[in-house]
This record gives structure tokens, C-alpha cells and sequence, in this order.
């Protein structure tokens, strides 16, 4: 009985499965479209997108609108191109990913060996600050930097950015130690090992996939942020989110379509690289911030 | 004073206590087993000892040394976990000498150390490998090598077998019997199974709900349990239990069970202690160990009390060795051990042979035995 | 459970109490910061929101004064609706292709190992990357429909993203196009997490493949429902730079949502105690999803 109807499963399968293919087709290409259409526009000349078909190869290829882009275009009141918010943004996330992740390891490492009354109590207003809207944060952490005169600087998105990013970095690592043998622990502890040293010698050298997710995680969110960078670094220490926007959005002169294009695509370089090199690390840590098994 | 002093040891948590006021003195070169169910408070028991949890009340004391504020490392102890614990970053060689380096053991010393520990073990060809890469008994040795390269005043035991599957485990068992014997180490092992606790030990203490219920040697422990539970915990299969009533027979005390078709049958005590008197025509626990039922053939002959007893038998169960034969007695399954060839068969009458020398009695309601 | 208890202090050397401290010395930073910059920031902002601040936060209380003007400010009805329309939209149809696209990805498909990562690629874009490529895509004069005509379509007509009425669509869509690859994610390591000895059950059974996903898999993929939902409402509800890049808020102020309206209030209009009250707003909408759910999460561990 079971095998008879397996095989009629089998036979009406050729037509579903040719289905089945054309969707996820068809979707990889919705997929696809935007991306490849930025692509193939930023390498157009302007004409072409404005009196010609947008979803057509150039007929004239060139790189005109990436150098713009880079260093001479419009940003603001600035013909300065994306290159200085790029390096913005770099100088950002590098020491706030750095940071926040150690504090994770640290936090998480204390949650889960070194268990006291109260620790499941922090660790869930922890985790919920992951999931506040910002914006309730957004009138208090501007008065802030303005008293700690670091408002307007990248050292500001630095602090903003570390401060926000403990709770994501604090899951993660909460998560994998929880996971790690505390038997080890105790091990260690007889073997005389103290506090520092079991993190160093023990829980560190297999943490490696974590530190991994973790690094990758606060990467593409303090990289993509917007909110804070509109809010907190306007002008000369923007990062690259905000800095695209202001290149699209600004009302003077000719739309330079292709221009455009060229620095979305460059704003999106460092995270699709990391995605693309690291992409199962990726996954793992969307996983790993939704359901918090 | 013993070597190693458990005096009146008590933990809680919060409000809660899990270990009540334990109080046991450990001989040098002693092996004493802790022994009892999950959650009965005898690794709680060891990891206070270890320094791994505090002690709520009480006192631990080591070579005469108050231990309680002392952390783990300076105890001069070591453990062997249940999951090994072994590092899985460093090689089996640093594994081993880790304790030595955090002490600060200079490298040329540790490595002697390590020498001869892997020479005791036999794990010199695996120094240079990860505990990946090894085979569960050989990640046992390993973790006993690292225990032992310390030279500490006790060992410290967590269900160090219960990972292995059955046969590595009856090895090791013996290996680590060996080393005892060999070694005279102080050592404290903490199992649920009552047969590595009657085999390693030399002495045992039967752990359930936080009490130490008995603490005395192996045959202490299983020809006289203090109560109901010491004397169905240990021995497999467990001791039979059968409510009876005492009753004075021809000048002689009796305990009086139903049979199978609910006809009553007495058994002679002889040599009764006097506190039995004070049960007469009063409802007690008859306890009686499998092997001390047999056919009349197999019966002990070193026995001064055989009782004859006919009953029907219900199922038999060949195991090789011995077979186990199931009768009703005071309503319930009553199991028998008997030798292979006994002639038995299910659903017929037979004449069992029951060694009264080994029956004990318990108080039904305190379940204590009677003596 | 692991540490040392406490107890172990009294009476112990230096080195063994510092050891015993250190843990709550380490988490002390973090444990401050979080007072401080996340709930010590929600009560100043609750507390603003009670205020009659303008240009900068004053002090002075004038109750639910902000609360009663915020509910009676058109924008806010058009944010709150087009948020409840957006949200809902997005929901849905996001959790209808993530799970559509899992399903057929767990068909033994060849290539999966490729389609997967171009699925699930738009989430590690920025919204403004997104909201720029979309914004001309969409864009009549010079994207899609401008080439549909090009093609010979001339009555083709795609104008959403300027059509007051439809603007919150191309949101949707947008929005739609970066995170249903990571439903799709959720929901494919729902499936692949499924005992196989269930399914051979249910086949021997005599289950059709149809009965097969919607009486036995659909079912167990419940967790992986919760999940996407939680983080989809949230997404929505936070979404602030999809709106800005995309629309900017118009045509006029048609796609406005409460997190657009929350900036321009505080930041530009110079209205703070409105605006935090908004901001408290949405802090309980997103408040009353997650702590359900992250406490039934904390619960289960435990």
C-alpha cells in the first residue's frame, strides 16, 4: 500500500517538481533583479538610464560613476564623494564590533559559569533591550553625548553603537557557554586554574565559531545602522548609511542615477563581503537572535 | 580524627536543605563509596568536598585541616569527572599537566611527572593527541592520569564509568580496584550502581534524600540494610519484600505468609533477637534476598534454618547462569535465584528451599529492620 | 551552579574571595550600562513624555497632555495606520514565501546550496541600500514601467511609489523582498529539524504528501511560526530607514509610520514631549510581543 502510493507520488512528481523549480527560479531572480539592475546601471552613463531602458546592459560600459562616486560626488554641501564616510564608518564599527564582543564573551562567560541569584534577571533585561525601538533612547543618548562632548564624533557612534550591541553580543555567547561542559569548568578550577585563566586557556580557544557569529552579527548591524548615524553624527563624521542618503536624497542639481547606484553598492561592499565569505556564520547568528534556543 | 572528616555537613539552598547533617570519618587508604539514586545528595556531597560547592553548616577537614574556606585548588585533592572533562583544546600531555602548571611546577619536573604517569597508565603513545581523537576508556585513563599526577591526599570520583558501555565499564572497574590496591590512595567515588559500590568499596555509604541511611562495609551493607530502602537499593534483583505476621508456633517464632492460592505458609526463625518478641501476632516486612531461595538441591549448605515451602511458580527466566523464577507470596512477585538446571516449570507446584539465616525483618511503618 | 557559592568567603584568603568577586566585577560594566542606557533612557523618556518639552526637554509636568495632543495629530493617525496596514502586509506575505520557498527547498531540490544564499543575501544589505535600489526601480520616469513602454507595453502603468494611496505598498514590497529569505531560513531549519521517524510513520499511514505537511510538519513548525512573527512585528515596528530611504514619508506625508513621525516630532518640529510620547507608544506595542515571548523562552531553558 505505502510503496503503491509512494509511486503514484512518484509519477504526478515529474510536473511538480518542474513547478517546484520555475517558483524558486523565478524567486531567486526577484531576488536577484534589484541588485543586478544597480549593478549594470552603475555602469552606464547617465543617458543611457534616463533615455534609455534601465533593465538593459550598457551599451557603453564605464567606470565614471564609481570614481564619482568615491571621491568627487555632491555629499551634502561637500564634493566629496563616499571615501571619507566609508572610512567613517570603518573607524566605527572595527573598535565598537571589537568591543562589544569581548564584553559579550565576558558577560556570557559569567552567566553561565558562574551562575549567582539574580543572573537569569539580568539576562532578560539583556535580552530585551536587543529589542527596544531605539527611539526611545534617542532623546536622553543625544543629551548625553552632548554632555560628554563626544556628540557628533565617531567616538559618539562608537559609544552608541557598544552600548546597544552588549545585549545581541551577550546572547550569543550566553547561548554557546551554556552549551560548553561545566564540567570543564570545575576541572579547571581543581587543576587551580582562576577566573581570568579558565577563560583564557578554556572557554577562548573554543569559542572560535562564536566569536565568529558574533563578530559577523554586530558587523552588518553597526555597519547598516541609520537611525543612530542620522541622529548623532550629521556632517563631516557621518557614517556610510547616512552619507548614501544624503547623496540620493539631495534636491540639487541633476540626479545622477548611476552615481547613485555606484555608492549604494559600495555602502553594501563590506557587509556582502562578509556575507559571501562567511555566509554560514551569518545564518547562524540570524538563527541564533530569533529563536533563542 | 580521620584522614578525611565530614562532621555534621549540612547544604541548603535557600530555604531548602538537601543535605542533612552528614557526618563521616575517612580512614587513609580507604575507599568509600557513596552510593544512592539520582538527586539523593551524593554529589552534592563530593563537590563540597572538592570545593566546587559551599558548606551550609558543618565542617570538612583534610589531614586534620579545616577545608571549608579553602578554595579548590589548594585542598590538595583531585577529581575525575562522570563526562572526563578532559580539555579539548590541549593534548593529552597538557591535559595531564595543566593542575602542575597553574601550581607553578617547573616544566623539566612536570614532565617526569607526566612520564611516569602515562607509564602507570599506559598512555604514553597518546600524549601528543587531542581527547578528540581517543577512545572513550582511553579518555578515562587520561582523566585518571591527570588526577593522579598530582599526588593528591584524596581522590575525588563522579560516576567516572557511567559513560562507558557495559564491558569497558567491568574493565575499568577492575583497573581502578588495582590502582587502589596498589597505590593505597584515599578515595571517595560517587555511582548510582550498587554493583560497582559493592565491588570498589571499602566501605559504602547508602545516600537517599540527603540522609546517609547506612554507612559500613559492603556485607554491613548487604546482609544487614538498616531499613527497607538500604535493602532494596542494593542487590539486583532486589530483595523480596513480603508483608507477613509474626506468629509463636510450637514454642517457636514463625513468619506467616499467604501462598499463591491465599493458603497460609509459616517460616521458622531461629535464633530470634528478643526485639522480635515484641511483634508477635503484629503486621512486619519479611525480607528475603533472591539467593536465598532456591531448589532444595541448590539450597546453602552451610545453612542451620532451610525452610520447606511449596507454592506454584508462576514464570521462569533462564539467564544463562542462573535462572529466575517469579512465585506469588503475600500477594506479589516473589523472585527466586536458582541454579540452571534447577527442574522447575511455570504453573506448577514447587518445593522451594528458603535460607532463613538470611531473612531480615523491618517495621512496616518506621521501615527500619528490626534487631 | 558552577561557582564556588559565596559562603566560600568568609574567613578565606584574599586571592579566594577576589576569585569569588571577579565574576560580578566583570559583569558590573555591562550590568551599568544597561541600567543606565537602556532603562535609565526609558524612564527619562516616559518621564519626558509627561512634560511640556519643546526644542529641549524641560521639566515641567503637564500630565497626558502629550498623549491627548499625539492622538488627536493627524500624522499619527495616518503613521498608526499605515504602520497597522504595513506591518500586517509584511507579516504575511513574507511568512506565506519564507515558508512556500522552505518547503520547496526541502524537496531534495538540486542547487539548493546556491539558491539558499541568494534567497537569504538582501538581509545583510542596509535598508538604505535596499530602499535606494527600489526607489528608482520603482520610480515611473526612469524604471520599471518607463521600460515596460520602452518594450512596447505603452499602457503598462507602475506608479505606486508616487500615488499617495498606494505608497505604503512599494514599503511592503520593498521590505517583502529583504527579509523573506530569512523567514525563509527560520522555516527550512524548522523542517530540517523534524524526526524523519515521524514522516515514515505517517507515510506507512498512508498520509498523501499533502496530508503529510498539513496534519503532521505544519504543526510541528509552530516554534518557527512564533518566531517569525515576533521578529517580523518587531522589524516593522522599528522600521525607520527602509521609509526614510524609499519614500522619505511622502508623497506628503502618505507612508509616514511612528517611527518617522517620532524623529521629525522630536528632531525637527521641535515637539520632544510628543514625540517621546509617541516613542513610549511604540516602546509597549513592541513591549507587549516581546516580553511574552522572551519570558515563555527564559522559562523553557530553565
Amino acid at each position: 500500500m505505502a510503496i503503491a502510493s509512494n509511486e503514484s507520488a512518484m509519477r504526478s512528481s515529474n510536473v511538480t517538481r518542474m513547478f517546484i523549480y520555475l517558483v524558486l527560479l523565478l524567486f531567486a531572480l526577484f531576488y536577484l533583479l534589484p541588485f543586478g539592475i544597480m549593478l549594470v546601471n552603475s555602469l552606464k552613463p547617465l543617458s543611457e538610464i534616463t533615455e534609455g531602458n534601465m533593465i538593459a546592459l550598457p551599451r557603453e560600459w564605464t567606470i565614471e560613476p564609481w570614481l564619482s562616486a568615491w571621491s568627487t560626488a555632491q555629499i551634502g554641501v561637500e564634493p566629496t564623494g563616499l571615501r571619507p564616510y566609508f572610512i567613517n564608518s570603518i573607524a566605527m564599527a572595527v573598535p565598537a564590533v571589537a568591543i562589544s564582543t569581548v564584553l559579550g564573551a565576558l558577560n556570557g562567560y559569567v552567566l553561565t559559569k558562574w551562575h549567582f541569584r539574580g543572573a537569569t534577571w539580568i539576562f532578560g533585561l539583556l535580552l530585551f533591550s536587543c529589542f527596544i525601538p531605539f527611539q526611545i533612547v534617542l532623546i536622553p543618548m543625544a543629551r548625553i553625548l552632548g554632555i560628554l562632548d563626544i556628540a557628533g564624533t565617531t567616538y559618539g557612534l562608537i559609544l552608541v553603537h557598544v552600548v546597544y550591541g552588549i545585549g545581541f553580543s551577550t546572547l550569543y555567547f550566553r547561548n554557546y557557554y551554556a552549551a560548553f561542559p561545566t564540567e570543564l569548568v570545575r576541572a579547571a578550577q581543581i587543576d587551580g586554574a582562576g577566573f581570568f585563566q579558565i577563560f583564557w586557556r578554556i572557554m577562548l580557544p573554543s569559542s572560535g565559531p562564536i566569536i565568529a557569529v558574533c563578530c559577523i552579527w554586530q558587523f552588518t548591524n553597526i555597519w547598516n545602522d541609520f537611525l543612530f548615524g542620522a541622529s548623532f553624527a550629521s556632517g563631516g563624521a557621518a557614517p556610510m548609511t547616512v552619507a548614501l542618503n544624503n547623496l540620493v536624497n539631495s534636491s540639487t542639481g541633476v540626479r545622477e542615477y548611476n552615481v547613485h547606484f555606484a555608492g549604494a553598492i559600495m555602502a553594501a561592499g563590506p557587509t556582502l563581503l562578509v556575507y559571501i565569505v562567511a555566509g554560514r556564520y551569518f545564518v547562524r547568528g540570524l538563527m541564533a537572535g530569533s529563536v533563542k534556543g | 580524627m580521620g584522614f578525611l572528616d565530614i562532621n555534621n555537613v549540612t547544604k541548603s539552598y535557600g530555604a531548602v536543605e538537601v543535605l542533612h547533617k552528614v557526618d563521616i570519618q575517612v580512614q587513609e587508604g580507604e575507599f568509600l563509596v557513596l552510593v544512592g539514586p539520582s538527586g539523593c545528595g551524593k554529589s552534592t556531597l563530593l563537590n563540597m568536598i572538592a570545593g566546587l560547592e559551599g558548606i551550609s553548616s558543618g565542617e570538612i577537614a583534610i589531614k586534620d585541616r579545616v577545608v571549608n574556606n579553602i578554595a579548590p585548588a589548594k585542598r590538595n585533592i583531585a577529581m575525575v569527572f562522570q563526562s572526563y572533562a578532559l580539555y579539548p583544546n590541549m593534548t593529552v600531555g597538557k591535559n595531564i599537566t595543566f593542575g602542575l602548571e597553574m601550581q607553578g611546577t617547573p616544566k623539566a619536573e612536570r614532565d617526569k611527572a607526566m612520564a611516569d604517569v602515562a607509564q602507570l597508565l599506559q598512555i604514553e603513545n597518546l600524549l601528543d593527541r587531542k581527547p578528540g581523537q581517543l577512545s572513550g576508556g582511553q579518555r578515562q585513563r587520561v582523566a585518571m592520569g591527570r588526577a593522579l599526577v598530582r599526588d593528591p591526599d584524596v581522590f575525588l570520583f563522579d560516576e567516572p564509568l557511567s559513560n562507558l558501555d557495559a564491558k569497558l565499564r567491568v574493565d575499568m572497574r577492575t583497573e581502578i580496584k588495582k590502582l587502589h590496591q596498589k597505590l593505597g590512595t584515599t578515595i571517595v567515588y560517587v555511582t548510582h550502581d550498587q554493583i560497582e559500590a559493592m565491588t570498589l568499596s571499602t566501605r559504602i555509604a547508602v545516600m537517599y534524600d540527603g540522609y546517609v541511611q547506612q554507612l559500613g562495609t559492603p556485607k554491613e551493607i548487604y546482609d544487614n540494610p538498616a531499613n527497607l530502602f538500604v535493602a532494596t537499593f542494593m542487590g539486583s534483583p532486589a530483595m523480596n519484600v513480603l508483608s507477613s505476621k509474626l506468629v509463636e508456633m510450637n514454642g517457636a517464632i514463625h513468619a506467616q505468609i499467604t501462598g499463591a492460592e491465599g493458603q497460609d505458609q509459616h517460616l521458622r526463625i531461629e535464633n530470634a533477637p528478643d526485639a522480635y518478641r515484641a511483634y508477635l501476632n503484629k503486621e512486619v516486612m519479611l525480607g528475603i534476598r533472591p539467593e536465598a531461595i532456591t531448589d532444595p538441591e541448590g539450597a546453602d549448605r552451610n545453612a542451620r534454618n532451610i525452610q520447606m515451602l511449596t507454592n506454584t511458580v508462576s514464570v521462569t527466566e533462564p539467564a544463562g547462569a542462573d535462572t529466575f523464577v517469579s512465585t506469588t507470596l503475600s500477594g506479589k512477585d516473589c523472585i527466586a535465584r536458582m541454579r540452571a538446571d534447577a527442574d522447575v516449570h511455570p504453573n506448577q507446584p514447587f518445593e522451594f528451599a528458603v535460607n532463613m539465616d538470611k531473612a531480615v525483618l523491618f517495621d512496616p511503618k518506621t521501615e527500619d529492620r528490626i534487631a | 551552579m558552577a561557582a564556588p557559592d559565596p559562603m566560600l568567603a568568609g574567613g578565606a584568603d584574599f586571592r579566594t574571595r577576589l576569585q569569588t568577586w571577579l565574576p560580578k566585577i566583570v559583569l558590573a560594566p555591562s550590568f551599568a550600562i544597561m541600567v543606565i542606557f537602556v532603562y535609565g533612557f526609558i524612564a527619562f523618556t516616559v518621564y519626558l513624555s509627561f512634560t511640556g518639552s519643546r526644542m529641549l526637554p524641560s521639566f515641567d509636568l503637564v500630565g497626558w497632555q502629550n498623549y491627548d495632543r499625539l492622538f488627536r495629530i493627524r500624522e499619527w493617525d495616518i503613521a498608526v495606520s499605515n504602520l497597522f496596514v504595513f506591518a500586517s502586509l509584511y507579516i504575511v506575505i513574507s511568512t506565506i514565501i519564507g515558508l512556500m520557498l522552505a518547503i520547496f527547498l526541502d524537496q531534495k531540490i538540486r542547487g539548493e546550496g546556491i539558491l539558499r544564499p541568494i534567497f537569504l543575501y538582501p538581509m545583510a544589505l542596509s535598508f538604505i541600500v535596499t530602499g535606494t535600489a527600489w526607489k528608482w526601480f520603482l520610480d515611473p520616469g526612469i524604471g520599471i514601467e518607463h521600460s515596460m513602454h520602452l518594450w512596447g507595453f505603452e499602457n503598462f502603468q507602475f506608479d505606486w511609489i508616487k500615488d499617495r494611496d498606494m505608497a505604503v505598498y512599494t514599503i511592503v514590497i520593498a521590505a517583502v523582498w529583504q527579509s523573506s529569505g530569512f523567514v525563509m531560513a527560520m522555516f527550512l531549519a524548522g523542517l530540517r529539524g523534524i524526526d524523519n521517524e515521524i514522516l515514515k510513520a505517517a507515510q506507512m499511514d498512508g498520509a498523501s504528501n499533502f496530508q503529510m505537511y498539513r496534519r503532521i510538519i505544519l504543526p510541528q513548525l509552530r516554534p518557527a511560526f512564533l518566531s517569525a512573527f515576533v521578529i517580523l512585528s518587531h522589524l516593522a515596528i522599528k522600521s525607520y530607514d527602509l521609509v526614510i530611504a524609499l519614500t522619505g514619508g511622502g508623497p506628503g506625508n502618505a507612508t509616514a509610520m511612528p517611527a518617522t513621525f517620532m524623529y521629525s516630532y522630536t528632531f525637527t518640529r521641535d515637539q520632544m514631549g510628543i514625540g517621546a510620547a509617541s516613542a513610549v507608544i511604540m516602546l509597549m506595542t513592541i513591549a507587549a510581543i516581546m516580553v511574552p515571548y522572551l519570558y515563555a523562552e527564559l522559562r523553557e531553558k530553565k
